[in-house]
């Protein structure tokens, strides 16, 4: 028989060795751009990183580089943000357990798939400008309440759809079971789904809530900015990416580089909101059959 | 089904009476039927809420649509509210030059990593890339935004734009009209990375629905993998990473904050990746505190939301159906 | 009798566990080999030795020496692709790649630009169909896709694909189970033609196909060969009570 030689300067093992490489290289580099953006935050917004910036609100002059900190788009930020997920999921848990338990794969199924995926893409500001046009229409102001209907809009259709996903991989007997066992379908969407998916849709609820409090685009013609802790729906609310987008617009270095520290202090909240979101999921995940 | 199921557990409650605290099976089924009427409304809301999104923003982009024509605004050159004139061209066309530039730097590189995640890598490497691109998908735009300004507009202005000018400045595409870093080309960079993990993860599941018995067969005949990849991989896999491209293009397409952030706002139509442009969205954004005090201004910058809208569900139509129907092979 | 592929001291595991144990047989030139044995015996296993499949699942791990003409295909300075070449496999389910029937017999020539031209092409293309028996049914569609073809005739294609990169030796993983019986009847009379040309090692689960097929034998059980020989000799008198047991359909 002939010799299995490699020859390793044959062009095809070349290829193979160039490729992979390169795909290597790829993967490394968008991998190492995360490391890049988190380095660039962190660098640039802790020397600005005072205790002031999250226990106070603006003082006066605060957007001239006088003091103050950004306690009140902290606060009306997880107002906002926490407002957002709760009303999105009077929205997200019955669809997503409907698309389980009754619709499946079906035709009906599908097309609900479709329009949330579509949803889930259409751009912030535009459910920004249509709450906007809303808000004419309705002579409304800009408010926390408003603020909180556009960022549900924001969040449902992500939520929605991480749901479907984690409740769509649960294994089929289980519903077979407990519908054999005589429960009807309500009661196994009630108990036996919702029960058995808990550490998905917790994954699904944070993940909308860190969408929610990082997003900038809709809230900014709907729930406006003060330098005030907000007090009522009714009146407008700062928010925290708004806080870190104006001050990164000022003419005044003082403030751009509190807004760095601004945007240090979003990404960490992000992060530990990603973070929380595994960690409470693995440690849910104990009472579900895998 | 439910119907059958409620008479079979009337008979065994019966048997089964002393159990006490359970509802009546009467009782069951009748909360089962309201549930399914009550779900069933809900589930019309997502496709409703798009109709109404839709409509609300062309009601108020009515007045400006029915006075100059969707034709004069599209294709309009000027944008000079004060004499009303709403031209949208250099603001479209800003959109489609970013959005040009990310994807060009995006795909690429997110294909390579993909199918290097679905046909190379140790399932070690996978587990270990997937927190990153969680954490990359997490990372508001506002911050994407302020990481432009850190780093990537000097970098634009420092290192990319004297060497391009340098040796590629004879080309119009390449040259350095305004050297300040803020631009296309730094709005594209940060676009590129902030669709990264979408791309990367769609792809990743496209390639995972091409059956591994055809890889097999490849292999089978002496066929290196890359061969593989390139004469059966990759054409199976051709409808599913378009769609994926064109989601991520028009998640690209309506990106605001980061965008805007730094890539200079000017309202001209760009001939170079180092000009300025003015996207859509950002013209969005940037000017809803004048728009009550000039006639017309609301109405032009719903319809430019309008405008965004379209295109965007006519991207996210197509790119989701062939999706669907890839993904569902699995 | 001349010995083709001699494995020797083979032991492979998939993590932890190990689903092949100390395994020495010798697999004869120019026969049919027929490998048996319960399910999960690693059978299947042990044939992917052979073509260097069993490394593709990334917990795979193994020890030992499979020889082909004296040749240990796993050691350092040798080339998976060419061992593959040489070693053509017949799986399970017929495999067509999406692609025409033409296309699908050209694509391992391509991949080893084994033809000058177009016309050498071709006139290998039909021969290996004539080979698989399966030019007369096609050769008024050659471009129409694979995919087109009826299962049996999909396995053939498969056949023909395979011997068209020139291997000397055939495996076969079940290769007829996905078939129906004329179909598989189809495949074993090629298989038996071919043996005169390929050493061919086939898997099987039916102690009637190992019957008809085999010139030679191997059963294993528990991830060991238990006995080893020629097809006369192990089932006209078997030597271990297991392989006893299992002809008289015990298992």
């Amino acid at each position: 028989m002939k010799k299995m030689k490699k020859k390793r300067f044959e062009r095809r093992h070349l290829m193979e060795f160039f490729v992979k490489s390169i795909m290597q290289t790829a993967l490394l580099i968008v991998a190492g751009a995360l490391g890049l953006i988190l380095w660039a935050v962190i660098t640039r917004g802790l020397p600005s990183l005072t205790w002031d910036m999250v226990s106070q609100v603006p003082q006066g002059g605060y957007y001239m580089g006088k003091e103050g900190g950004i306690l009140n788009a902290i606060i009306g930020s997880i107002y906002l943000a926490a407002g957002g997920t709760l009303l999105a999921m009077l929205l997200s848990l019955p669809i997503a357990l409907y698309l389980k338990t009754y619709l499946g794969d079906s035709k009906w199924g599908e097309c609900v798939r479709l329009s949330l995926d579509v949803l889930w893409g259409i751009p912030s500001i535009v459910y920004g400008a249509f709450g906007f046009a809303l808000m004419l229409t309705l002579g409304m102001r800009a408010s926390l309440l408003a603020g909180v209907v556009t960022l549900a809009l924001v969040e449902f259709p992500i939520m929605t759809r991480a749901m479907d996903e984690v409740i769509r991989r649960m294994p089929a007997d289980l519903e077979q079971a407990a519908l054999a066992l005589g429960s009807t379908r309500f009661e196994v969407a009630l108990h036996v789904v919702a029960r058995q998916t808990l550490p998905g849709i917790t994954t699904a609820i944070l993940l909308a809530f860190g969408r929610g409090i990082g997003d900038a685009a809709s809230v900014l013609f709907t729930a406006g900015y003060t330098d005030r802790i907000v007090t009522s729906p009714m009146r407008p609310t700062a928010s925290l990416p708004l806080a870190v987008f104006f001050q990164l617009g000022s003419p005044y270095p003082e403030v751009r580089e509190r807004g760095y520290a601004a945007a240090l202090i979003l990404t960490v909240i992000v992060l530990l909101v990603s973070f929380g979101s595994r960690w409470l999921s693995a440690r849910l995940a104990k009472y579900t059959i895998k | 089904m439910s119907e059958v199921n409620s008479t079979f557990i009337a008979q065994e409650s019966r048997k089964g009476e002393g159990r006490g605290s359970r509802p009546s099976a009467a009782f069951r089924a009748r909360q089962d039927k309201a549930a399914r009427r009550a779900f069933l409304v809900v589930t019309i809301l997502p496709i409703l809420l798009i109709l109404v999104v839709a409509a609300a923003l062309f009601a108020r982009a009515w007045p400006i649509l029915s006075a100059y024509g969707l034709p004069s605004l599209l294709f309009g050159k000027v944008w000079k509210p004060n004499n009303g004139q709403f031209g949208f061209l250099p603001f479209i066309l800003g959109t489609v030059w970013v959005t040009l530039v990310g994807a060009l730097l995006s795909v690429p590189a997110c294909l390579l990593a993909a199918v290097y995640l679905a046909e190379y890598a140790h399932s070690r490497t996978r587990a270990m890339t997937k927190p990153i691109l969680d954490v990359l998908a997490a990372i508001p735009p506002v911050v994407y935004g302020a990481w432009g300004l850190i780093a990537i507009v000097p970098f634009v202005d420092e290192v990319l734009a004297p060497l391009c000018d340098r040796w590629l400045g004879f080309i119009p595409l390449f040259a350095v009209n305004q050297p300040t870093g803020f631009g296309i080309l730094a709005g594209g960079i940060v676009l590129a990375v902030m669709v990264a993990p979408l791309i990367i993860s769609v792809a990743f599941e496209v390639f995972s629905t091409v059956p591994n018995d055809l890889r097999h067969a490849s292999l089978a005949v002496g066929a290196t993998q890359w061969q593989t990849i390139r004469n059966i991989v990759l054409p199976q896999a051709k409808p599913g990473i378009i769609a994926a491209i064109v989601l991520a293009a028009s998640r690209a397409f309506g990106e605001t904050v980061a965008v805007l952030m730094v890539v200079g706002n000017v309202p001209n139509i760009p001939t170079s990746i180092f000009d300025s442009a003015y996207p859509l969205p950002a013209l969005i954004a940037n000017n809803y505190g004048e728009m009550m005090s000039i006639p017309l201004y609301d109405a032009a910058l719903l319809s430019a939301a309008l405008v965004l809208l379209a295109v965007i569900l006519i991207f996210n139509i197509l790119s989701t159906l062939v999706l669907q129907r890839v993904l569902r092979r699995k | 009798m001349e010995t083709h592929i001699q494995v020797k001291n083979l032991n492979a595991y998939y993590g932890r566990q190990q689903v092949l144990r100390n395994i020495n047989v010798e697999i004869p030139r120019k026969q049919i080999t027929v490998i048996m044995g319960p399910s999960g015996c690693g059978k299947t296993t042990l044939l992917k030795t052979f073509n260097r499949f069993f490394e593709l699942n990334e917990e795979a791990r193994l020890t030992g020496e499979v020889l082909v003409d004296g040749q240990n295909i796993y050691g350092r300075d040798v080339d998976v692709t060419e061992v593959r070449k040489c070693v053509g496999l017949l799986a399970q389910r017929p495999s067509p790649l999406p692609m025409s029937i033409y296309d699908n017999v050209v694509y391992g020539m391509h991949i080893h630009k084994m033809k000058k031209d177009r016309k050498e092409y071709k006139a290998a293309v039909r021969h290996y169909l004539e080979i698989a028996g399966l030019w007369e049914e096609v050769q008024n569609r050659l471009h129409d896709p694979a995919a087109s073809l009826s299962i049996g005739q999909q396995q053939r294609l498969c056949l023909a694909r395979g011997l068209a990169v020139e291997p000397e030796i055939i495996l076969g993983d079940e290769p007829t189970s996905a078939l129906d019986p004329i179909s598989s009847q189809n495949i074993e009379s090629r298989l038996l033609e071919l043996k005169r040309q390929y050493t061919t090692v086939i898997v099987t689960h039916t102690l009637r196909q190992a019957k008809r097929l085999a010139d030679s034998v191997i059963y294993m059980y528990m991830g060991e060969v238990v006995e080893a020989g020629p097809a006369k000799e192990v089932f006209g008198n078997p030597q271990h009570e297991r392989t006893k047991q299992y002809l008289e359909g015990l298992f």
